[in-house]
């Protein structure tokens, strides 16, 4: 990049620059006009001068011009206007030089801005698009906190100074000059000391602000590497806890911010001082033009009137030097800034950018061999990690590479995936380097899983399909002001040396999943989701979401059928004991009272968990329905009840886990209210005490709690509360519940409630997991396993993937090399984080999926176990950086080599 | 059957017979009923040892698995207390249980269990006698067994 930041802003803005400039200029003429006018309005009309007599007139707009050569030349005679007339109209001018004043600002001030804008934009992207480019090695030494800051936070300031970057000086240094003549003219002399001056300023601040560059250098460098240890301390989380080094990272941090604060505070120091300087040198002229101008009018060497000239001159030149001076400090200021970021941005062996090239069309397929020649790589510190291997990987053909700890088969597998470069020696296809290849080829026709997987914060969907996303393949049609919008995004993009590539086009290849498109891709995804086992946590998951009804249509669809399948298998297996269905006439015992009465699920917070009780409308109906005051009686005793049981318990007890009541937090402040509330009329508890007694009880369950409170006649007191609620549901509570209906999908529950309608029996300790698989065992005979899989693809894998367990992430790694259909498929340890048999069972089904429909990708796969080299065509052992063995498993286990050790 | 009615049950269970009924209250609270029916398996002989079992109503086998098929060592009646061996000793079940009729139970989770010895030495220490009391009889038959040899 461009060392010089005033550089780099006049080769992309010279033609704005100079527009700018010129209309800048334009503005000064109006303005300047602007000054002149009100005098003429007072003198004129307003004290008559001109109009000494009654009914006199004066022309106006009248335009006449002293030419030279020519003499007085009159373009137009002017109207001739009375006094009041002329004021009218003087003061019509007026206004209209005020909009015009503010419009030329306006315009000026939005240029500027957008600007500065542009240029940000440009920057940033520039940045990040080394980022994309940089060598892999790079990576190992830099936070990626840091890099995120400097892209946002450190060119910032850029923007603002970027419209003013030279249109400043120009005006500011011109209207200094113009000050600076005029005083000469009226006294040279007068006229030296006030260079003298203004030379010591330009002398010595810039001098004194040298210091000032090297605390605002520091300041950025320590900012800089405290987002780093924020971030740093963000992703370590865990080795904080676990080590309880909470301390540490405190007092790092505080040292940190106390580094940051002297600096910050000795750059305000020397600001101010700074300040204080220039503000004096600027006084100083005045004093010696009073001191030396006053003396020399005493001896009668100058008269007054051009003392009072010059100094009435003088005035207007600290103006224009103080803004001057300020905008240098700009200057120097984002110039350190600038040269900062560009400095770590300029990194050698940057990735050509034809590597990445945007590419459309599908490459070839990669038909010739995968070859290391004479390859050697060296880590950070130049321990030899490979030592000169030479090694060929034919097309489809599967090779286990056995390493011992120091053997280097990861390198190697590394270096295929032009992870690792080579430092010396070359990996190549056929006859081409593979670093000079495309990665449009090397990125579609390979593919790369290790034991490190990097996951994006996205549903699993996105990152699976993640590996299919190369271009934009689909013109997305947009109309109206869609259409507009998207035209301005891709002149804007232009604008500012952004690509205008379309990120709502359909980036996902098809083809490469061996699919035609969206339709079909399904089944793609699915067979290498089930080889890599990972489609029964994906469906334990959909179960447990609540799926979006716009894109399952076919679950909520069917739900009457699922529910009736579940029904008549559950009796069909003499398991109908199980599940309590919810039914609209009658109590379900396996359910709250809360849930009783609701009979839906809410939908939104007005009527959700402690709300419900609280809700005027619920009250009222409870109410109606006789069941207040027995509902408050119910809670009172479940409340004497838990604090019985609870009151003595530590709150961090594990039992507090059963009491569904209330949280160990709430347990003194329960305590009181019984106090309270105990042998109190319930007519005089307030309504607040009431809901926070009431709501006890919506959590109770018969069968689980067994406090012995529920009755029938309490039973159908609920069941017709509950008719009577939804009767008179008041408008705004619409939206607020779902009513339970045995024909209708509920959306806001999970998939699992809304198959089952009903409650899992609590006295049946393996219920859950037996209803679980037959639930399985109902989707895929309904054909709507596929529809549970797609709603279990929208769960968010979180940050960095870490809501998924180490060996899911791992296997969706995999999944995702797969689903590309590769000609070399490279997989580096890819399952360490599974024990062995399930590795092996992996392994398996990931060679028996890659040669599907007739395809024999290459596969090389660093093992982490030797006995899994037995399903390769052949093994290749190394050590120590070494290749030791190489051959078919038969052979090296006739030798008498590493391999046999290893095995024993 | 309800809270308070299984706090009198758990009384007459006499690895609990010393313990404050409060506290049994909230063993049983804090522990799960669960219902079998005839031949349905509590737990099999081999299973990690997860949970204590009270019988509340109905009977159980226990039976340890031999060459000949499983043989059924004893019966189990309400009152009566099984699998906490496993769990104090951190082993895998000795035996399976089967429900002999319909059963009620109440299951008391492993930790739970672990919990509340922890927390009332006159209950650990009735479970000691229990043991010693086990032992001693084990002790008798095994020299019984001798002398008979």
């Amino acid at each position: 990049m461009e060392p010089s930041l005033a550089r780099y802003i006049w080769r992309h803005t010279k033609k704005q620059q100079l527009w700018i400039l010129m209309v800048v200029l334009l503005s000064m003429i109006p303005y300047f006009m602007s000054f002149d006018l009100p005098k003429l309005i007072v003198n004129g009309p307003i004290q008559g001068r001109g109009f000494e007599q009654p009914g006199a007139t004066q022309a106006f707009m009248r335009l006449h011009y002293n030419l030279p050569f020519i003499g007085d030349v009159q373009f137009f005679s002017g109207f001739q206007l009375d006094r009041k007339a002329t004021l009218l109209a003087l003061s019509l001018v007026f206004l209209l030089l005020v909009v015009i004043n503010g419009l030329f600002k306006l315009y000026i001030n939005t240029y500027k801005g957008r600007l500065g804008e542009r240029m940000l934009r440009r920057i940033r992207f520039d940045l990040v698009d080394r980022v994309l480019r940089f060598p892999p090695i790079y990576f190992k030494r830099v936070k990626s906190a840091e890099v995120a800051t400097m892209v946002k936070d450190e060119v910032e300031p850029l923007g603002g100074f970027i419209g003013d970057a030279f249109l400043q000086p120009v005006l500011l240094g011109g209207q200094a000059l113009t000050a600076m003549l005029f005083i000469m003219v009226q006294n040279v002399w007068l006229g030296m000391i006030a260079v003298v001056i203004v030379v010591i300023q330009i002398v010595l601040i810039p001098r004194m602000r040298r210091r000032l560059i090297v605390l605002g250098r520091q300041r950025q460098l320590t900012a800089r590497a405290l987002s780093g240890r924020v971030g740093e301390i963000v992703e370590g989380i865990g080795a904080v806890h676990v080590h309880d080094t909470s301390n540490y990272e405190r007092a790092d941090i505080a040292a940190r911010l106390g580094l940051i604060f002297k600096i910050r505070f000795d750059l305000y120091q020397w600001k101010f001082m700074v300040k204080f300087l220039n503000n004096f040198l600027a006084q100083i002229t005045p004093f010696l033009f009073y001191m030396i101008g006053g003396y020399l009018v005493i001896e009668g060497r100058l008269d007054v009137g051009q003392l009072v000239a010059v100094i009435g001159a003088y005035k207007d030149l600290p103006g224009p030097m103080k803004e001057l001076i300020d905008w240098d400090q700009d200057r120097q200021d984002v110039q350190v800034k600038y040269q900062q970021v560009v400095e770590q941005f300029t990194v050698d062996g940057l990735i050509e950018p034809r590597i990445g090239a945007l590419t459309i069309d599908d490459p070839d397929p990669m038909t010739k061999p995968l070859s290391a020649i004479g390859l050697s790589i060296a880590d950070d510190s130049g321990a030899m990690l490979l030592n000169r291997i030479s090694l060929q990987v034919k097309p489809g053909e599967t090779v286990a590479l056995v390493s011992t700890a120091t053997g280097g088969g990861e390198a190697l597998a590394e270096a295929f995936a032009r992870l690792n470069w080579p430092d010396s020696g070359r990996v190549a296809s056929g006859a081409d380097d593979l670093l000079e290849l495309p990665e449009a080829v090397t990125g579609r026709r390979m593919s790369y899983a290790s034991s490190d997987v990097f996951l994006f914060q996205a549903s699993l969907r996105d990152n699976l399909l993640y590996g299919l996303k190369h271009a934009p393949l689909t013109s997305v049609p947009y109309d109206g002001a869609a259409a507009v919008q998207h035209r301005w995004n891709i002149d804007e993009a232009r604008r500012s040396g952004n690509p205008d590539l379309d990120i709502h086009s359909d980036w996902i290849n098809y083809a490469s999943a061996g699919a035609s498109g969206p339709h079909d891709l399904f089944e793609a995804v699915r067979r290498v989701l089930d080889a890599v086992v990972l489609s029964r946590d994906i469906l334990d998951l959909g179960l447990r979401s609540s799926a979006d009804l716009a894109r399952h249509t076919e679950l909520a669809r069917r739900i009457v059928e699922l529910r009736a399948a579940l029904r008549t298998r559950l009796e069909h297996e003499g398991l109908s004991g199980l599940v309590v269905p919810f039914e609209p006439g009658a109590y379900n015992k396996e359910a709250t009272i809360g849930q009783n009465l609701l009979f839906g699920a809410a939908a939104g917070p007005q009527l959700a968990d402690r709300a419900l009780a609280a809700n005027p409308y619920f009250a009222s109906v409870l109410r109606q329905a006789g069941l207040d005051r027995t509902l408050y009686e119910m809670g009172m005793e479940i409340a004497k009840q838990a604090i019985e049981l609870f009151a003595d318990l530590p709150p961090d007890h594990q039992f507090f886990q059963q009491l569904a009541f209330m949280s160990a937090e709430e347990i003194p402040a329960y305590e009181t209210l019984l106090q309270r509330l105990k042998n109190r009329p319930y007519e005089t508890v307030s309504e607040n005490d009431r809901a926070m007694i009431v709501t006890l009880s919506f959590a109770y369950i018969e069968p689980r709690h067994r406090f012995g409170l529920l009755s029938d006649e309490l039973m159908g007191k609920i069941v017709a509360a509950r008719n009577r609620f939804y009767e008179n549901l008041p408008h705004e509570l619409q939206n607020a519940v779902e009513r339970y209906d045995p024909a209708k999908y509920i959306a806001a529950a999970t998939v699992m409630d809304n198959v089952l309608f009903g409650r899992v029996g609590n006295n049946h300790p393996d219920a859950p997991d037996r209803i679980r698989s037959i639930v399985y065992d109902i989707l895929d005979e309904l054909g709507l396993y596929g529809e549970l899989l797609d709603v279990g693809l929208d769960f968010n894998v979180g940050a960095g993937g870490r809501r998924l367990t180490n060996g899911q992430r791992q296997k969706l790694d995999v999944a995702r090399a797969l689903l590309k259909r590769p000609d070399f498929l490279i997989l580096n340890r890819p399952l360490s984080a599974l024990d062995q048999r399930m590795q092996d069972k992996v392994l398996r089904n990931v060679l028996e999926e890659a040669r599907r429909d007739g395809q024999s990708p290459a596969i090389v796969w660093v093992v982490t176990n030797p006995a899994m080299a037995t399903m390769f065509d052949r093994v290749v052992v190394f050590d120590s950086g070494q290749m030791v063995e190489d051959g078919t498993h038969e052979t090296l286990l006739a030798g008498n080599g590493i391999f046999k050790e290893l095995l024993s | 059957m309800l809270l308070k009615d299984e706090v009198g049950m758990l009384q007459r269970v006499p690895l609990f017979s010393g313990i404050e009924p409060t506290k049994l209250k909230l063993l049983a609270f804090t522990s799960d009923r669960v219902n079998y029916s005839a031949g349905e398996i509590l737990f099999r002989q081999g299973d990690e040892g997860d949970a204590a079992y009270v019988i509340l109503s109905g009977r159980a086998d226990i039976l340890v698995d031999s060459d000949s098929g499983p043989i059924k060592v004893a019966e189990l009646v309400p009152n009566s207390i099984v699998g906490e061996i496993a769990i104090l000793c951190n082993s895998s079940r000795t035996a399976t249980v089967r429900a002999a009729s319909p059963l009620e139970a109440l299951r008391i989770p492993k930790d739970h269990f672990l919990r509340l010895m922890n927390e009332f030495p006159e209950m650990t220490i009735e479970i000691l006698r229990v043991l010693a009391n086990r032992l001693s009889h084990t002790t008798a038959d095994l020299i019984d067994a001798r002398s008979t040899k």
